[in-house]
């Protein structure tokens, strides 16, 4: 893992200093809301409905046991027990008290973290593969060209009021478990004559006009990395509207122009910047890339697990991966136990998770943008043992990709910006399918809100957006979404339903599914080999 | 009616407008009429209440309740966390909001 060096905690630690005054004058009445506001929001720290919220950044959703402690002793001393982790990766607290903050990110600072550019319009916390380092399939981890990105990102003067936010993701493997193309960036490292470099899409996004980035440049070496994202950026700050927010977005311009037209301007641009020399010499990525080696893992480690414990069988069908490392595993933590709110974890769950990853996984663990977490190192050996502590903390529900492995935003239970509340509906959708989820395979089912999209419902096999319809809650449902490397974006199925509605809507859609599914297919297979007809017809018929 | 709310400057905590200072219950809040924007003002301008805003209410024996339901869920707490709404042991709490 990354370790910061006296500049990252020079400068986290100035951060917390300088916050410090500004909530005192905030509160000394010496700031008024709307000169206090930005401040905040640049440290992570919004208004919600029913108090502050503070965003905490996990860059590319790595963290250690130490820092995951931490996040536990928060919930406990600063919020209510309890935290919520986010579809970026990230982790929310959502009880904060606006004169407790600067402690909570001075605390947060010694276990180098912090809540930076988790808000504004700014690059946001980079994302990436929550198996980086562990899966077989990837070229190299991508998380050193990540933290490279984030170092380049940080305070960046030039991209601190951007058009809008912009969200960066790097990846390493063809299978896309980061919904990649539905950045602002993405970045697929790839290999060619033995060189690594990164594959760049730009303009994807999902919020009220999602789209799908194009290529870009096939080939960027890490010698012209910073050079070319800082020309992308240019142009995008330069010719980005500010005039309409909902049109402010890169994929916007990227839209309007052709991806044509914007690769001309960069490529025009990334040579102008290339001569100003702020590449990194390669030591530089080198020196990151060394704190990323793979841990010494046991090369005797048994490949054998004993499955006899049928419920253990079915955790380990359904939530352990394959690892690159003979006798080691991948274990997903689902954080969606059925009738449970996605995404959220109590400060002792925490806790045992950071003691599990401190135990058995090299004391690294990940947060995955489907709101579950990770312990990328495990020996083989240890599956059961693991199994059985998660299973006494709530924490082994066998749902890994299954139709109760719910992706939702907090929606109008908590966020000031929600139209309809999402969690319920999860919960509802959750307990209704339970019994069948492994009939129904992989089915990524994703709620959101409002049309911001926070719960990625435009890349749901079954995405469900919330809205407000004449001042009561109502649904639409949508099909045909994949924010994986068949990325492709949902259609809406037609009129919305009410919450009941909608959940008996996706039971006739999912029994057509059923009747009509061919040896091996999932439900997006089937969807987009008949279409959309036969189900509609089973909806609204 | 019309009723007034905010959040608590130093807490965040949701703020109902009593007609002599904010409380914490809806229950409390007093029909503004069409004072609640001086209000507002002079109460934010005393760091008495952040963003404060006028809502619609309905008058009931229990008090106000608001017309939209963000601002329901906003005087009793989240939906799907009963153990941490302002009335957790309260069975009427859930359909009050929907």
């Amino acid at each position: 893992m990354y370790k910061y060096d006296q500049y990252d905690q020079s400068i986290v630690d100035a951060r917390v200093d300088e916050f410090r005054d500004q909530v005192t004058r905030r509160l000394a009445g010496q700031l008024t809301e709307d000169q206090f506001k930005p401040l905040r929001l640049m440290n992570g720290l919004y208004l919600q409905l029913h108090a502050y919220m503070l965003r905490v950044a996990i860059p590319y959703g790595t963290l250690d046991s130490r820092q995951m402690r931490t996040l536990a002793s928060i919930a406990r001393d600063y919020d209510r027990d309890y935290g919520h982790f986010t579809t970026r990766q990230n982790l929310q607290f959502n009880w904060i008290k606006l004169e407790d903050t600067p402690d909570i990110l001075a605390r947060l600072a010694t276990v180098e973290m912090h809540a930076i550019q988790t808000s504004g319009n700014c690059i946001r916390n980079i994302s990436s593969d929550q198996f980086a380092g562990a899966a077989a399939d990837e070229v190299a981890d991508p998380r050193p060209w990540a933290e490279l990105i984030r170092q380049w990102s940080t305070f960046h003067p030039e991209f601190s009021y951007l058009p809008r936010k912009f969200k960066i993701a790097v990846i390493a493997s063809d299978e896309d478990r980061a919904a990649m193309r539905l950045h602002d960036i993405g970045i697929q490292l790839v290999e060619r004559d033995g060189e690594l470099g990164g594959r760049i899409y730009v303009g994807g996004g999902m919020g009220r006009t999602p789209m799908i980035a194009p290529l870009i440049r096939d080939f960027v070496t890490a010698d012209d990395l910073m050079s070319y994202l800082e020309a992308a950026l240019r142009v995008y700050n330069r010719y980005g509207r500010r005039d309409n927010m909902y049109k402010a977005r890169i994929k916007i311009l990227v839209h309007e122009i052709g991806a044509d037209e914007y690769r001309r301007q960069v490529e025009e641009e990334f040579l102008a910047v290339k001569a100003l020399g702020i590449d990194p010499p390669a030591a530089e990525l080198a020196r990151i890339t060394a704190m990323f080696a793979p841990p010494a893992f046991d090369t005797d480690a048994p490949d054998a697990v004993d499955r006899s414990d049928p419920d253990f069988a079915v955790w380990l069908d359904q939530n352990v991966r394959a690892h690159k490392q003979l006798g080691h595993a991948i274990v997903t933590i689902s954080l969606k136990p059925v009738g449970g709110i996605p995404g959220d974890a109590s400060s002792a769950q925490i806790d045992l998770v950071a003691d599990l990853a401190e135990r058995y996984s090299f004391d690294e663990l990940r947060v995955t943008h489907a709101q579950n977490l990770v312990l990328p190192h495990v020996r083989k050996a240890d599956l059961y043992t693991i199994w059985q502590q998660l299973t006494d903390a709530g924490l082994a529900e066998a749902n890994l990709d299954l139709v109760t492995d719910i992706i939702a935003c907090p929606g109008l239970d908590y966020c000031s910006l929600a139209n309809a509340r999402s969690i319920p509906l999860a919960q509802k959708i959750a307990v209704r399918f339970a019994d069948r989820s492994r009939d129904l395979g992989e089915l990524k089912l994703k709620i959101s809100g409002c049309i911001n999209a926070c719960g990625h419902h435009h890349a749901g096999h079954i995405g469900i957006l919330g809205v407000d319809k004449k001042g009561t809650e109502n649904y639409q449902l949508s099909f045909g979404g994949s924010g994986a490397e068949d990325v492709s974006l949902a259609k809406i199925t037609g009129p919305g339903f009410d919450e009941d509605g909608v959940v008996e809507a996706i039971e006739r859609a999912t029994d057509t599914y059923v009747a009509l599914r061919e040896e091996g297919e999932r439900f997006l297979d089937t969807y987009r080999r008949v279409g959309m007809q036969p189900f509609k017809d089973a909806i609204y018929g | 009616m019309k009723i007034l709310t905010g959040n608590d400057l130093p807490t965040g905590d949701v703020t109902w407008w009593t007609g002599s200072g904010w409380s914490r219950h809806i229950e409390d809040a007093i029909d503004v009429g069409d004072q609640g924007e001086a209000i507002a003002r002079a109460e934010e301008g005393a760091r008495r209440v952040n963003v404060p805003y006028v809502i619609d209410a309905t008058p009931t024996a229990d008090g106000p309740r608001p017309a939209h339901i963000k601002d329901r869920i906003r005087a009793l707490g989240p939906t799907v966390r009963v153990d941490l709404t302002l009335k957790p042991a309260d069975p009427a709490a859930g359909s009050w909001v929907i």
